[in-house]
């Protein structure tokens, strides 16, 4: 018994992470997570990847521009995104994975709105799902 | 113990529950599937039918195939190593996809697609597959594609293939043929009243067969079977047959289920679009693997 409790509990951990593994790629450090607080320049509604480039201050005050992405417009319609989700000025919060070689770029996995209203990247946050446009990232 | 035993079970049929949300059960607005008729029995299959617009019954990610064709994945298992003659293997090597076992950041892809080159057949439905319609005529078969709004001909005439690629022989009136195309040439017959087989040959080798950049010859020749389950079901099979690249057939999509669609269900757009993609290279791919600014 003791043994399937172990069994039972491993399998719930290695799943997720096989899950991640599976659908890594090349350029995200993936599982790392980070979070911003910033001012939306543009919601570039878009294949093969939407983009939402964000100005979010740094520790010591500066304005960085940070780039997010998400899949495209056909995967984002069903988890509730739209073209009118963000406009420019926007504050948001959000939630990205970021991309490996210290670029500030990352997969943009969540977002809260100005009037609190949470988008979630649907699949994308484990399961990249696809790739109009073509493939991609 | 056994109290112990139950939580756990809950827990993993919970956790089961969730990685079901994660790989995300994707909803295409006005689509129905067979998460909504559950405990109904659907009605028998018409004869001679695939008419009707179609989209996965069990969600529209089923046939987004990231990591290449959904019954062949690019996961390095072996299971899933395809049966490559030396120069397929090869021809894959050169390949540089942004997914499967062999990606590389999108900025050093070759894979024709992300700048908008034709996707072809079969990869508009090994990768990225969407809605389809078909439209049924008496002498062919037209399958509607949402991905760039393509389309592809089934002729049901009683035409052949053509023996070489090159020459089809099927130029009209004294037309010169046309070379290898980037769909094909196709021609199918209903096996029996609900069995429908396709064929297709003559195409042109820059087409990938999967976003994990599975390689073709010009020898490819590929095989569709669609089995008409019930009123509301069809299933597909894609089997992918390439002597020079691959020592022996392989199934690339295995009896996928598709569920028919309500007529007036309108298609959604999906276009490549070379500026678009431009843009994201200079504002994501390019910096994202080193080559170029940091973000702007």
């Amino acid at each position: 018994m003791r043994r399937l409790l172990v069994m039972i509990g491993a399998s719930v951990i290695a799943l997720p992470l096989m899950l991640q593994a599976h659908h890594a790629n090349a350029v995200f450090d993936v599982g790392k997570r980070i979070t911003l607080t910033g001012t939306v320049t543009e919601w570039f509604w878009a294949n093969p990847h939407c983009l939402l480039r964000l100005d979010v201050k740094d520790a010591g005050g500066q304005s960085v521009r940070w780039v997010g992405e998400t899949q495209a417009p056909p995967n984002m319609i069903p988890f509730g995104w739209s073209k009118q989700s963000f406009k420019a000025g926007d504050e948001v919060t959000v939630i990205l994975e970021p991309v490996k070689n210290g670029q500030r770029l990352g997969r943009l996995l969540q977002a809260v709105l100005p009037d609190g209203k949470t988008l979630i990247a649907g699949a994308s946050a484990a399961a990249v799902v696809g790739t109009p446009g073509g493939t991609l990232p | 113990m056994t109290r112990r035993v139950v939580v756990l079970a809950i827990a993993v049929m919970a956790f089961s529950d969730l990685t079901r949300a994660q790989l995300g059960f994707r909803r295409t607005p006005g689509a129905v599937y067979d998460v909504d008729f559950e405990g109904r029995k659907p009605g028998p299959a018409p004869r001679r039918s695939l008419s009707g617009t179609w989209e996965f019954a069990n969600g529209g990610a089923e046939g987004i195939q990231a990591d290449g064709a959904k019954a062949m994945p690019s996961d390095g298992r072996p299971e899933h190593e395809l049966p490559y003659t030396p120069e397929g293997r090869q021809a894959f090597m050169d390949h540089k996809p942004t997914y499967g076992i062999t990606q590389v950041p999108s900025a050093l892809t070759n894979d024709p697609m992300p700048g908008c080159d034709p996707q072809g057949f079969p990869r508009i439905v090994l990768h990225n597959a969407h809605t389809e319609e078909f439209l049924q005529a008496p002498d062919k078969l037209v399958i509607l594609y949402q991905f760039n709004k393509k389309w592809r001909v089934i002729w049901t005439d009683g035409r052949a293939l053509p023996l070489d690629p090159e020459v089809p022989g099927w130029a009209i009136k004294g037309a010169p043929p046309p070379e290898s195309r980037w769909w094909g040439y196709s021609v199918g017959r209903w096996m029996d009243d609900y069995t429908f087989v396709a064929e297709s040959n003559g195409f042109d080798d820059r087409t990938w067969l999967d976003n994990a950049g599975r390689p073709h010859s010009d020898a490819l020749r590929v095989v569709e079977t669609y089995r008409r389950v019930d009123a509301d079901h069809m299933e597909k099979t894609i089997t992918i047959d390439d002597p020079k690249y691959y020592t022996r057939p392989w199934v690339a999509l295995d009896r996928l289920s598709y569920r028919l669609q309500a007529p007036g269900f309108d298609i959604p757009e999906q276009e490549c679009v070379p500026s678009e993609t431009a843009k994201y290279n200079e504002l994501f791919a390019n910096p994202a693997a080193g080559v170029g600014d940091t973000a702007k």
